[in-house]
């Protein structure tokens, strides 16, 4: 067991996965020389050399298509965006062909590539850089979607997208780089479409995933000093999605509260609320309730960035309210 | 594929020598009056203070971020000072020279900059559209604007021309090369500016093109010139008489101007991590401002007393930038709303109004973030 940080985590993983197998290339704008806007691929230039890591231009749609490409041949890309934002330029390859091959050519061949890329707001980069927009990829069947909260579900999760043999956007965020964490010394390979019960509460369920899964935890903790108890679960995996998890949950606690650092209406959030009356109804003391980004582009002041993105106190705010709906209800 | 049109030295268009020798070219005359030249040189010393002094506001936390310019002066003045007022420009980000000569105030620029608007100036007013960031967008942007222009019969003389900004990074994008097409196919009155610094972020020339930049153009069916882009004279030039084809209804022209970025990508940035100092000395020797100054002294045409005005000029406009900046004023959080819809949203007006109680409700309270 050791103790480092959501980047390091990536980074280790990265390249014991190239050790591992031949097969793994990387490709992405700034990843060699620079070592990733994000310095995750530090040190893998020099130690594998431009046959593995490569330098691309900047055309995301010209370097997912030709990954996608690479991996009908049995290579297994592992692409960077510098960020969720720029797979913009990329969808029509990542939606209309990624997670289209395998099925449309008969299952004659899979496409076993990673897309890396942080979302995240938060860091004054405006509204175009600054998106979550990961429900466009959770949203298309042939497509999975993970978002690790932490450094140790990141080296796991990781592992497992680069031997899966399907398509997977792997989320990241950058306000969970510099993040640390206990990640264990044996290689771990996570079950992809597991969510888990990362704290057990009795009062209420809080339900986030990726930035907003440590952001509940710490919610949770401070609840906890006021003597309320909140059942934390992070999603993990975005599709498939772990709806069984999440209905346990609900069951015990009998309410809900989602935190997402999307935009509301129609968000990921309105996803898991839909399945928690769909297996829970009945378990149910309180409307499900969902705590958002504030529905405007992503402001680049400071002041207006941190009034639009969701917090500990408008999570907190929504608990006290839910949980003082149900005592209405059961008191 | 023995290729040589890679390897063989491209011509480059070139009016003032490093050394400061004014020498004509017989496809791009340049008629010049002294008083004009002086103008250059100020407008060069003036950008170059405005971003050196927008870098040292970044660094004391009072700009989220900034794009120097240092290097680039030559090639932005020379064009931006070659478009008339019916023109329109489709910036990238690293455009202040444009901007400058565009009439953009410093403090709309470094409002945008600081975040404390998104708009910063009315595009129409100055003919300069508002910044692009997403690499190579403004080029389709641009094209599209220059098709109205055409559809509106806005040609000839008193015409408009287009011209859009961008980086040699972005001749990879595919909007760009799009932008290209779209363009030659529909003969449309733009100049594609390409402000080839050499680098992309960490990622040299080599990485986005084999061909030289302004080779491409012949593919697309409109030509394309390289240009001295440290030379204000040559950038003039050469702009001019793109600006003026596009005008008279000759179709789009490509200018590569082939500078380099003295400074970092971006404040985010240290290049001492991937490029060789050496590089930079070399460019060093090529400055576009000490040219000018070269050219203006050995001839005569400006004398100690101009220099010193200009420098003093300098010094009161560093002074005013640092000081408006500081006092740009903080927006309200409830300004989140303000500029989502050109038209009154119902779902957005809830959400202002559930905000608002939300944020009342933390009145009087200590120690709350938001
Ligand atoms: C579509 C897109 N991809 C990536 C980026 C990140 N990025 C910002 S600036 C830049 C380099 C651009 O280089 P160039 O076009 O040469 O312009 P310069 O910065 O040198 O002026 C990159 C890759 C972006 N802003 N947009
Ligand atoms: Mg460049």
């Amino acid at each position: 067991m050791s103790v480092i940080t959501y980047r390091q985590a990536l980074r280790d993983t990265l390249r014991s996965e190239m050790h591992r197998d031949e097969n793994v290339l990387l490709l992405g704008e700034e990843i060699g020389v620079f070592e990733g806007s994000y310095k995750i691929t530090e040190g893998l230039l020099k130690e594998f050399g431009e046959r593995r890591v490569r330098d691309t231009p900047i055309a995301e749609e010209g370097f997912v298509g030709a990954a996608i490409g690479a991996a009908m041949l049995g290579l297994r890309p592992v692409v960077e965006l510098m960020t969720i934002n720029f797979s913009l330029i990329a969808i029509d390859q990542i939606i209309n062909h990624a997670a289209k091959i395998y099925g449309m050519f008969g299952g004659q061949t899979s496409v076993p590539m990673v897309i890396r890329t942080p979302g995240g707001g938060g860091q004054q980069l405006g509204a175009t850089h600054s998106q979550n927009i990961e429900l466009f990829y959770s949203f298309i069947p042939g497509l999975k979607v993970l978002a690790p909260s932490t450094p140790a579900e990141a080296a796991a999760m990781l592992r497992a997208a680069i031997r899966d043999d399907d398509p997977v956007l792997f989320l990241e965020n950058l306000g969970l780089y510099n993040t640390k964490g206990e990640v264990p010394d044996e290689e771990v390979v996570a079950e992809i479409g597991r969510a888990a019960v990362t704290r057990e509460g009795t009062d209420i369920t809080l339900i986030g995933y990726s930035r907003m899964a440590a952001v509940t935890t710490r919610v949770a903790e401070r609840l906890a000093e006021q003597g309320i108890s909140v059942e934390v679960v992070d999603l993990r995996s975005l599709r498939p999605l772990d709806r069984e998890t999440i209905v346990e949950s609900v069951k015990r606690t009998g309410c809900a509260v989602i935190a997402e650092d999307d935009w509301l209406t129609y968000g990921i959030g309105a996803e898991i609320a839909a399945s928690i009356q769909e297996g829970a109804f009945d378990y149910l003391d309180a409307p499900v309730r969902r705590v958002a980004m504030a529905e405007v582009p992503m402001p680049y002041a400071k002041p207006l960035e941190t009034a639009a993105m969701p917090s500990a106190e408008s999570i907190t705010t929504v608990i006290h309210e839910t949980l003082s709906a149900v005592g209405r209800r059961v008191g | 594929m023995s290729d040589s049109t890679a390897h063989e030295e491209p011509e480059l268009i070139q009016l003032l020598t490093p050394e400061g020798e004014f020498v004509q070219h017989p496809d791009y005359p340049l008629d010049i009056t002294p008083e004009e030249v002086r103008g250059l040189y100020r407008d060069l010393v003036l950008v170059r203070r405005v971003d050196a002094e927008a870098v040292a506001l970044q660094r004391q936390g009072e700009l989220g971020l900034w794009a120097s310019l240092l290097g680039q002066e030559a090639a932005q003045i020379g064009s931006g000072r070659a478009l008339r007022p019916n023109d329109m420009a489709f910036p990238s980000y690293r455009d202040h020279g444009v901007a400058w000569c565009r009439g953009v105030d410093h403090k709309q620029l470094l409002g945008m900059f600081r975040g404390v608007t998104n708009g910063g100036w009315d595009p129409a007013e100055h003919g300069f559209h508002l910044y692009a960031i997403v690499i190579g967008s403004q080029t389709l942007h641009a094209t599209g604007y220059a098709m109205g222009v055409q559809r509106d019969g806005a040609v000839g003389e008193d015409g408009t021309a287009v011209i859009t900004y961008f980086g040699d990074g972005a001749t990879s994008q595919g909007d760009t090369n799009e932008a290209f097409n779209f363009a030659a196919v529909n003969n449309a009155p733009i100049v594609f500016f390409c402000q080839n610094n050499q680098w992309a972020i960490s990622e040299p020339l080599e990485r986005q093109s084999r061909a030289p930049i302004y080779r491409r153009a012949a593919g697309f069916g409109f030509p394309g010139v390289r240009v001295d882009g440290n030379d204000v004279l040559a950038c003039l030039a050469v702009t001019r008489k793109a600006l003026r084809n596009a005008r008279e209804g000759q179709g789009p022209t490509l200018v590569e101007a082939f500078t380099y970025r003295m400074g970092a990508h971006t404040t985010s940035d240290d290049p001492s991590r991937y490029r060789p100092s050496a590089e930079t000395e070399e460019w060093k020797l090529k400055d576009p401002i000490s040219r000018v100054w070269s050219y203006l002294a050995a001839n005569d045409l400006a004398d100690d007393a101009f220099f010193a005005a200009v420098d003093a000029e300098a010094e009161e406009l560093g002074e005013r930038v640092r000081r408006d900046c500081r006092a740009l004023p903080d927006p309200a959080p409830l300004d989140i709303f303000n500029e989502v819809y050109a038209e009154p949203h119902t779902h957005l007006e809830r959400q202002r109004a559930e905000f608002a109680d939300y944020l009342a409700s933390f009145e009087g309270a200590e120690g709350v973030v938001r």
